[in-house]
């Protein structure tokens, strides 16, 4: 099952393959603003609305806590974003989990569904500033219990924005390949808790469990460091392929707890990779590594695919519904 | 993590979709010593002629080319500008083209004649 999923992970390069010769329109490319080409990231969501198809890998070895053992997650997840017009766009996304806990059964399954929509208010060339609201629902029941899909509904609006620092004066030109994206939104579970019940086998008494679904902050960012653009608009320094379209990146995704007992728990993880991009697609690599106890104990990898669905077909589904 | 796209760079060609320059002469940032007779940037993919432009101004923002910017008729990929001859300073070279596929992107650099 583990090698199906690997391999489920890089079969869609076939997609690769597919050229299209199209009739030339005048569109900005997506995830450009000004010289700047912000690319889209693994833990973090960027601040661009574009057509696209991104395939997330993710290996994790939870910790045990509890009752519960020590778990190795594997996650692929899978999203595909559609422009209706050229600033707002829609998804629906899901992921394939597998949780293979030390002495116990595998399970696997899928993640609730998650649906969401972004518009894009802010575009600022020159300085290569970009700005997007979004909102994402994930959708209760609609993915497997068994890989503890969550049986209440959480929606999610965000704040989503990307600043290059391409307008650094000539003397900080080696600064100005850098480049910071970020989000912060709030969750709200449409359920402050999760009652379940079960009958105690010994007693025959009905037993009420109660889990509380606390109210939570996510937020984060991304300092990237694009060779590309050093490349191309600062120094020639005679990088070969494929480093003249690298990015090396650090994420760093956090949710803070807000309420229901848990009020203050921060969670995250710091992540350093690198990302390269073509024309239709972008590969990326990260390591995860968690910046508390409460996070994790173990360092964990994500993996991207990503296809630039506007680049592979400009003239049919990849351009805006309305234009 | 390499072999990925240096496969795919091979697989897919050069021709990318929403275009960046692969080569530019003068380089980018480059100091030269004598004045060049042109500016040459070969993008990694086709242009569209009329949406693309070159020119080049000196320090001052005055444009110095000689308004022949355009997209070589034998290749597609390859946008110049032919320039008089320059005093010693940093100019500036400013891009804007369009990828056949229609997407737009555009840019600067410098280079400094000693």
């Amino acid at each position: 099952m583990k090698k199906l999923l690997f391999a489920m992970t890089f079969c869609p390069i076939a997609i690769c393959m597919v050229v299209v010769v199209s009739t030339p329109v005048r569109v900005w490319a997506h995830g450009v603003a000004g010289k700047r080409f912000f690319p889209t990231t693994l833990s973090i969501e960027d601040p661009f609305v574009s057509d696209e198809l991104s395939f997330i890998f993710s290996f994790l070895k939870e910790a045990g806590e509890g009752d519960h053992p020590p778990t190795k997650e594997y996650e692929l997840e899978a999203e595909y974003t559609k422009r209706i017009t050229p600033h707002f766009g829609i998804s629906i996304g899901d992921a394939f989990l597998i949780l293979d806990p030390e002495g116990e059964d595998t399970e696997t399954g899928f993640g609730n569904l998650e649906v969401g929509a972004k518009y894009q208010f802010f575009l600022n060339a020159p300085h290569e500033a970009v700005a997007s609201i979004g909102v994402n629902v994930e959708i209760q029941d609609t993915g497997n219990r068994e890989v503890e899909a969550e049986p209440f509904t959480t929606i999610s609006p965000a704040l989503f924005f990307g600043k290059g620092l391409g307008d650094l004066p000539e003397s900080l030109k080696y600064l100005r390949p850098l480049a910071i994206t970020g989000v912060i939104g709030p969750n709200f579970p449409t359920d402050s808790e999760t009652v379940t019940t079960h009958v105690d086998e010994d007693t025959g008494e009905i037993e009420r469990e109660v889990e509380r679904n606390p109210n939570t902050l996510s937020y984060g960012f991304s300092i990237q460091y694009s060779l590309q653009y050093l490349q191309t608009y600062v120094k020639d320094l005679g990088l070969p392929t494929p480093f003249d379209r690298m990015i090396i990146l650090v994420e760093f995704p956090f949710e803070t707890c807000l309420d229901r007992s848990c009020g203050g728990d921060t969670t995250g993880f710091v992540n350093p990779g690198v990302i390269w991009f073509g024309k239709y697609i972008q590969l990326g690599a990260e390591v995860q590594i968690p910046i508390n106890d409460r996070s994790g104990e173990n360092v964990g990898v994500l993996a991207i695919i990503h296809f630039f669905i506007d680049d592979l077909f400009p003239n049919s589904f990849g351009r805006p519904i309305f234009r | 993590m390499l072999c990925g796209p240096m496969f795919l760079s091979t697989w897919l060609g050069v021709a990318w979709g929403h275009v960046f320059p692969e080569h530019s002469d003068p380089q980018v940032g480059a100091t030269v010593t004598v004045s060049p007779t042109s500016v040459r940037i070969r993008f990694d993919g086709a242009l569209e002629p009329v949406f693309s432009t070159l020119r080049v101004q000196d320090a001052s923002g005055k444009q110095v080319d000689n308004g022949d910017g355009h997209v070589d008729p034998s290749d597609p990929t390859l946008l110049e500008v032919s320039l008089p001859s320059l005093p010693p300073g940093t100019y500036r070279v400013i891009w804007s083209v369009v990828a056949r596929d229609g997407h737009r992107t555009e840019g600067d650099y410098t280079f400094t004649i000693e």
